[in-house]
């Protein structure tokens, strides 16, 4: 039945099923491509998802279904409502808690057989290849391009496969790179996008359902490597739109000139990735370019005094009917066309969800002429954080 | 005419069009004319000196134009451009 070498040899003798597990693992051992033997190298394996999130949420709960016996879980953040609406590891009871914590309860409630092995903490160029060394796979469940170039780079240093999924909005990307047998991340995406270029997921919005469309693949992809059973997604890049419901596929080659995979590798250590993705650099540019700002706390006292500040929105009307703070809504894409509807000579205090957008329009208006802008620090979330709480913030 | 696929993160520099019929005998002069129609656009393709985005990877059918002849890359009628930026979400 195996069409590959598994990643987990059959450990024939040295593991064994109890009568609960045979009885749990059923469906599994009436398959020939699973059986006995490969319920056995599941229990054997160990897994390691990095982020307990969107992705990992799926991940971790399938592959602890399925008997995987060793379930590394990296994550060190804390559970926020707005995480509820697709992180089906955690639940309303849950908000407050290490994901850790809770995802190790969830797992353990699934399958008390799973050896949970909790690693709390932010995954780094020092403690990736230390974390790393004790799995068969590593599956990525992170969100943002540092640390998917440190999850790719420790795997092709360590030889072990990396289980990917990625979501925005409405779309997903799914691949297995495995430098071993194929191509890694850097041979797809060379070079990150700059910081700013490529709205994540907390601006975009992604649908709740999609990371369990995208995280079941990269479980399946991952149950399937452990067993050597079937055609893994090694050199192949699948794409999935959930508004068209369609799949496609792309082929994925292997850069002979990739800086770590290539014939001659140039980046033979981990790295400082941050920098890589140019955050520190975009950080002390927009240290230095920045725009005049506001705290709310300024803007409420100027507001209460009488001072003349006028209040601009440049948030998506969408949002604005979410919540508002009864201001003017001019949405920034909007800002060129409607600059003759404000007055070059007032103040103006301009805010929208965290800061941002709003960062970008005061730019905006400052090159437009208008001398007396501020953005209000932290948006309308600040707002309702320090200010007034009945303002819903989402 | 080509087509070209655009994802999600950048449909917002096209209208909201998921697909674009642009006129281009090569990879290179379609994605320059879709940066024409669509100005917005210009700055997540192409870097200050004109140059194809690293991180924006184009593809004709299932290959990569990279491992055809990259821009210069023959395409015709019904041929289909796909645009696959990176992407980071997952955790959040």
């Amino acid at each position: 039945m195996q069409t590959r070498q598994p990643l987990v040899d059959s450990p024939n003798g040295e593991v064994q099923l109890s009568n609960d597990e045979i009885a749990r693992y059923s469906r599994h051992l009436i398959m020939p491509e699973v059986a006995l033997d490969g319920q056995k190298q599941l229990k054997a394996a160990k897994v390691l998802t990095v982020g307990t999130g969107g992705l990992g949420s799926p991940l971790a709960l399938y592959l602890a279904a399925a008997g995987v016996g060793t379930l590394g879980i990296v994550d060190f953040d804390v559970v926020d409502e707005s995480n509820l609406q697709r992180q089906i590891l955690h639940g309303t009871s849950d908000v407050g808690r290490p994901k850790v914590e809770s995802a190790r309860d969830r797992i353990n409630d699934i399958n008390p057989n799973v050896n949970v092995v909790v690693h709390e903490e932010a995954l780094t160029s020092e403690n990736a290849l230390e974390i790393f060394a004790d799995y068969d796979v590593i599956v990525d469940g992170t969100d943002n391009f540092p640390t998917r170039y440190l999850v790719n780079d420790a795997c092709v240093l360590l030889g072990k496969p990396n289980v990917y999924g990625s979501i925005f909005r409405f779309e997903g990307q799914a691949s297995v790179f495995y430098a071993e047998e194929g191509p890694c991340y850097r041979c797809l995406y060379p070079e990150p996008p700059p910081p700013g270029l490529v709205p994540s997921c907390a601006e975009g919005g992604v649908l709740g359902i999609l990371p369990g469309a995208i995280g079941t693949i990269q479980a399946t992809e991952t149950v399937k490597l452990i067993l050597g059973i079937g055609e893994p997604l090694i050199g192949r890049l699948l794409l999935y739109d959930a508004l068209g419901m369609s799949f496609r596929e792309m082929k994925l080659r292997k850069d002979p000139n990739c800086p770590i995979c290539g014939e001659n590798p140039t980046v033979t250590e981990l790295i400082d990735y941050q920098e890589f993705c140019g955050i520190p650099q975009a950080a002390a540019a927009e240290q230095q370019n920045g725009v005049p700002e506001i705290t709310v706390q300024d803007l409420k006292s100027k507001l209460d005094n009488g001072e003349e500040i006028n209040v601009l929105d440049v948030r998506e009307p969408h949002e604005y009917e979410v919540a508002n703070i009864g201001v003017k809504l001019i949405p920034l894409g909007e800002l060129p066309q409607r600059l003759a509807e404000l007055d070059q000579s007032e103040n103006f205090a301009i805010h929208c969800k965290t800061g941002g957008r709003s960062a970008k329009a005061v730019k905006l208006l400052q090159d437009a002429g208008f001398q007396n802008v501020y953005n209000v620090k932290g948006g309308i979330t600040a707002w309702s954080e320090e200010i007034d709480p009945s303002i819903p913030k989402y | 005419m080509p087509k070209v696929k655009i994802p999600t993160p950048l449909r917002q520099y096209t209208g909201g069009d998921k697909e674009v019929e642009v006129g281009g005998a090569t990879a290179g002069e379609a994605l320059g004319n879709l940066a024409t129609e669509h100005p917005d656009l210009k700055q997540h393709l192409y870097t200050g000196d004109g140059k194809l985005r690293s991180f924006v990877n184009v593809y004709k059918g299932d290959e990569d134009i990279r491992y055809l002849d990259g821009p210069d890359t023959e395409v015709g009628d019904g041929d289909e451009l796909s645009i696959i930026p990176s992407i980071a979400g997952g955790r959040c």
